[in-house]
């Protein structure tokens, strides 16, 4: 199949970025990075620059993968990451746009590739549980209802890939971190702290300066792994808990 | 052997015990001031950098990703296996070391693999304490689940997502040492090289990937979790940046390199579909609990399959050859890696193979449908439910269990495995050789260790499923916190680690000169063009099977293909900004000489052991055949520079007090 | 935004069921009776400043919302832009300001057109069993005869629809009432809000305009 491919090309931070279109040859049975691989591939076998993107497992795990492709973070099919996209879900003659992904909080670093960071400055505020190798007691000892671990796994399955931010019209990060916020609320290991760890989180992820959630939803829609809303409400609830009915104050 | 292994004397079970109670220890007041470098942030590395920094030290940590959380420990699908008996079916430490040390063929360190088995409870128990969301029962308590080779259920899991939530945690427990100000963070840096001074590892050239500038990084001690090398073969289940780059330094720098020709072809991957294929999907080892593999009897069978005439389920029961079930009675489907991906290429060298390449067999799970199903329809009290419904019913348990790994098979091929059996085919997935270490996991140069999969320690000639999440959080949760001590606590005398001495800029300017080599050749051919060649070559001749004339003549085709890359290779962009291509240009460098590296070491093992697979050394029925009287020791490698001659073979002869060497059988 | 919101939808509901007796075919007694009463008793006056607050709150807030979320968002749009949405109206959902922004210059046009003639301007009274009431009926007779008039509230309570049935259901979650057995149900009453108070009152210009 023949694609044009409309790319946004950008030579680092702070240079402007623009549109390139390209042709290329793919076939059906490729992945969308592999499309992309054999463009590369061309482009450097003309002494050009390779178009940049970021990804590494190729599998829909590592949360690498950082693109919009037709105005959808990770492409227009529903739970799957850039990689897990197969070329027979277009059509020969198909135009595609490729973009970054954007927002404030992510600022494009070259061509696809953006910075996240700030996702790992939100974890580092509160999003683990204060227990040092080995402290902890026997594994059956505390017993978990199995519903409420597989709850938790739901949320705990985020691979911080960033398309909830870049799907949401507010780019807001409301999506990745109440799903921290809900994998360990969720556990009675993780019950402890959760006060502040909520206040904390919430406290970040506003500093980075992701936007303000309005329930668009666009973030569980485009998310690859699925992961609820609902886990933003659970966030919420703990954050009115935790600033209204606790004595605890942002650290 | 010049290098010692290091392991304790006394009793097999009381090794560790007597020794941690006798290692000599660093005080909190020396731990400040002592500062280690960790590089890589996976199981293995961020389990290590967090445990560290609890402890005090002052510890740097390296990933070239752009976070932790994204090393390929991520992507560990089947679950990771420790001694707890909680299913009660007799399971202890001896038994999980046991089973280890056969399915490893006998060729790793007795001591080492007693100390992995009798840790790993400690690691569920930590875990469960991060907040690792594993399967439960419905009583609450843990869920296990049964994996090749064994004969015990004792591996925990987390869906097919073990390892992203076992890589979670340990990331959260880094993040919070980050936060507490014990760890610095250095994403999106890559370690080029290794600073020796004075005979010891005290730091190390990174580089940083969005400027391309080069840091000198300084300590007292350097710890390599930097992944196994997989990669090397191009096509594998790596991750693709995953690469040998770190622990080849570390070889050029003198560090001895073991094993480096066991590698791990697991059975159950998807199979390569084209030229353009950039890397190879993993279906769990999991599978095989309820999958059947097969391949048709008769060649009409296999031609109209190939030819699209008829599907896999058109092939009557009578004409369908299940070969693990018929070699292998008594562990069926369920034999372990090495022996089932073998048998796979034995049938398709035959000619049997079911895919258009003929490169495939089949996984079919139209008997665990059924089963499941009947006893699902029992359940609800139906005792005469009718085929369809039964297979109804068994699809969705069958869902249950192995949903998303059912999804991702569809995704990428386009075929629904609930009617269709899959199509597999075997994929290099680990590696068992790395870095020489001893029972410290410290290498031959005093001050640098190496734990995970960069090391060679404990799989010996094949790893067993869900043991590699195991040995990465073991050697980095609960030894690395312990062994470092025995070589930090010389250093309390030492000042800090200059990061401005000769040493330091001598190895930068090496690093510096090589980019320069890289980039001057502007020649014509992508680095990807090189690495798909050599992954080619090796995986044809030091692949799943091999044979002495076949790696004599890769041996020459690698060296050759060296040469063309230092004349032809061209790499786009310039060293001082943020270029994947120049990245992967050292990767693939590095992986050409380790290729070469890995067929020495196959040519020099003459007999057939775990992954290692010499086609002169077979019994009458094709399975391996070792040689222990010979080849009983760990094969470990000095090459500081490929351009000055072979490599040195150092031997460590491995010493089995506990356990009998027997041929290894699953029939 | 949601406890507000919220406030705002209740108002909503009492001011439906006040206008409703619009469409009593009794000349507009019932009509002017209510309206003397909703003028004049204290209590009422005082919730009609919480609500002239709340309203103004509600846009504040929803301004600064904007102006914050417009900021995260960047200068670089995507050049292809879709929202794909989940439980929700996606439509209404990323355009809640620009249906806010309208519903507020609608709310400015209304007022003008009927509390401020009823506090400030000249409106004819009429006499029902000896008392004297100001004859609103006959202004709204008046306006609701005019085309654009009925035009601009039919595409206002369009507009109003939208909000609303974003705004509702969004109230709770931003609550954090967010459950598997009742937000369905939540979003069904979000729906039938959002549906029935929009047609509720546009049927009111509609009703003037065809059949009177």
């Amino acid at each position: 199949m023949k694609l044009k491919l409309k790319i946004w090309r950008q030579k680092n931070q702070a240079s402007k970025g623009t549109f390139e279109t390209y042709d290329v040859v793919a076939n059906e049975h490729m992945s969308f990075l592999e499309m992309l691989d054999v463009l590369n591939e061309d482009l450097i076998s003309q002494k050009k620059e390779p178009v940049v993107f970021e990804h590494d497992c190729r599998e829909g795990i590592c949360g690498t993968c950082s693109m919009v492709i037709n105005g959808h973070p990770h492409g227009p099919n529903g739970g799957t990451t850039a990689c897990q996209l197969h070329m027979r879900f277009f059509k020969d003659g198909d135009i595609i746009t490729v973009e970054p992904f954007r927002a404030s909080a992510f600022p494009v670093y070259k061509d696809l590739a953006v910075d996240r960071s700030a996702f790992d400055r939100i974890i580092q505020a509160g999003g683990y549980i204060s227990v040092n190798t080995g402290q902890a007691v026997d594994a059956n000892s505390v017993p978990v209802e199995q519903n409420v671990a597989e709850a938790a796994f739901d949320a705990a399955a985020c691979i911080g890939c960033g398309a909830c931010v870049a799907a949401c019209p507010n780019s807001s990060a409301m999506l990745f971190t109440s799903a921290k916020v809900a994998h360990l609320s969720l556990l009675p290991q993780g019950q402890v702290e959760e006060n502040q760890r909520v206040l904390n989180m919430v406290n970040q992820m506003d500093a980075e300066g992701f936007g303000r959630c309005s329930n668009v939803t666009a973030c569980e829609a485009e998310c690859p792994k699925e992961i609820s809303v609902a886990n933003i409400a659970m966030l919420n609830r703990k954050y009115f808990k935790a600033s209204l009915a606790s004595e605890k104050k942002v650290q | 052997m010049k290098y010692d292994g290091k392991v304790p004397s006394g009793p097999l079970a009381e090794k560790w015990k007597n020794y941690r109670g006798t290692m000599p220890l660093v005080a909190p007041n020396n731990k400040r001031r002592l500062d280690i470098i960790v590089v890589g942030t996976g199981l293995a590395g961020a389990s290590a950098a967090s445990t560290l920094g609890e402890l005090g030290y002052n510890v740097k940590c390296f990933t070239f990703h752009d976070s932790p959380r994204r090393a390929h420990s991520i992507a560990a699908q089947g679950g990771i296996n420790a001694a707890k008996n909680y299913q009660n079916d007799g399971d202890s430490v001896y038994r999980l070391f046991y089973d280890t040390i056969k399915g490893g063929d006998y060729r790793s360190r007795e001591a080492n693999v007693y100390r992995l088995a009798e840790v790993s409870t400690s690691i569920i128990d930590q875990a469960v304490a991060q907040g690792v969301p594993f399967a439960r029962e419905y009583g609450g308590l843990l869920a296990n689940r049964s994996f090749g080779g064994v004969q015990v259920s004792r591996t925990f899991y987390a869906r097919g997502q073990t390892g992203q939530q076992l890589l979670l945690g340990a990331y959260a427990s880094l993040s919070r040492q980050i936060t507490l100000g014990s760890v610095q963070m250095h994403n999106r840096h890559e370690m080029m090289d290794l600073v020796i001074e004075d005979g010891k590892a005290r730091g190390i050239i990174a580089r940083n990937l969005l400027t391309g500038e080069l840091e000198r990084h300084a300590a007292h001690c350097v710890i390599l979790a930097t992944g196994g090398y997989g990669n090397v073969f191009y096509l594998s289940t790596n991750a693709m940046m995953s690469n040998t780059s770190a622990a080849w330094r570390a070889v050029r720098r003198g560090a001895l390199m073991a094993n480096p020709c066991f590698t791990q072809i697991h059975p159950t991957c998807i199979p390569v579909s084209g030229d353009y294929q950039s890397k190879l999907t993993l279906m769990s080892e999991s599978l095989r609990n309820d999958g059947r593999v097969w391949v048709p009897k008769k060649m009409e069978d296999v031609e109209a399959l190939r030819a699209g005439k008829i599907k896999g389920v058109d092939i009557a029961e009578e004409d369908r050859d299940y070969y693990l079930e018929r070699r292998y009675p008594a562990f069926g489907n369920l034999v372990p890696r090495d022996v089932a991906s073998r048998a796979a290429k034995q049938v398709c060298d035959e000619g049997r193979g079911v895919n258009v390449a003929g490169l495939a067999v089949f996984l079919d799970f139209e008997d665990a449908f059924e089963r499941y199903g009947k006893s699902e329809a029992n359940a609800h009290g139906d005792h005469n439910p009718s085929r369809e419904k039964v297979l109804e019913l068994g699809r969705k348990v069958v869902e249950k269990k192995y949903g998303n790994l059912f999804e991702m098979y569809e995704k990428i091929t386009g075929q629904n495995p609930y009617f269709t059996p899959m199509m597999i085919y075997p994929a290099v997935h680990y590696t068992m050789g790395g870095l020489w270490v001893d029972y410290n996991l410290e290498t031959n140069i005093p001050g640098l260790f190496s734990l995970g999969e960069s090391n060679f320690s404990d799989h010996g000639a094949n790893r067993l499923g869900a043991s590699a999440l195991m040995q990465g959080l073991a050697d980095g949760y609960f030894v690395i916190p312990y062994t470092v001590g025995t070589f930090l606590s010389k250093e309390i005398r030492t000042p800090k680690i200059d990061p401005n001495g000769a040493a330091f800029k001598a190895t930068e300017k090496a690093v510096a000169d090589r980019i320069g080599q890289l980039l001057g050749v502007n020649g014509t051919q992508s680095v990807e063009s090189f690495h798909r060649r050599l992954g080619k070559i090796m995986w044809d001749y030091c692949g799943m099977s091999r044979s002495a004339e076949g790696l004599n003549k890769a041996r020459k085709m690698v060296q050759d293909l060296r040469a063309e890359f230092y004349k032809d290779v061209f790499i786009p962009g310039s060293a001082d900004e943020y270029n994947p291509e120049l990245e992967k240009a050292h990767r693939v460098a590095d992986f050409i000489e380790l290729g070469e590296l890995m067929i020495v070491d196959a040519l020099d093992r003459n007999e057939s052991c775990g992954g290692h697979f010499r086609e002169e050394y077979q019994t009458e029925d094709g399975e391996a055949l070792r040689r222990d009287d010979e080849y009983t020791y760990v094969s470990a490698w000095e090459w500081p520079n490929p351009d000055a001659g072979d490599p040195t073979l150092h031997k460590e002869e491995l010493v089995f007090e506990n356990v009998e060497l027997k041929t290894r059988s699953y029939k | 935004m949601s406890l507000t919101g919220l406030f705002l939808v209740l108002f909503l509901v009492v001011h439906l069921a006040g206008n409703l007796q619009l469409l009593l075919d009794d000349g507009g007694e019932a009509f002017n009776v209510y309206t003397k009463k909703m003028t004049t008793s204290p209590i009422i006056k005082v919730i009609s400043y919480g609500n002239y607050f709340f309203i103004l709150l509600h846009a504040f807030q929803g301004i600064l919302l904007y102006f914050k979320n417009r900021k995260a968002r960047g200068s670089e749009a995507y050049a292809v832009k879709v929202t794909k949405a989940v439980n929700t109206n996606s439509f209404a959902a990323s355009n809640m300001a620009w249906l806010g922004l309208l519903i507020l210059v609608f709310l400015g046009i209304h007022m003008g057109d009927f509390w401020y003639q009823m506090k400030w301007g000249e409106v004819p009274t009429v006499v029902y069993h000896g008392d004297t009431y100001e004859n609103l009926y006959l202004k709204v007779e008046a306006s609701f005869s005019n085309i654009w008039i009925v035009l601009f509230y039919c595409l206002s309570m369009l507009g109003l629809a939208f909000h609303l049935t974003h705004g509702f259901q969004s109230a709770f979650q931003s609550l954090g009432l967010n459950h598997p057995k009742y937000s369905p149900f939540i979003r069904g009453v979000g729906k039938v809000i959002g549906v029935i108070i929009p047609i509720g009152f546009a049927i009111i210009p509609l009703y003037y305009f065809f059949l009177k």
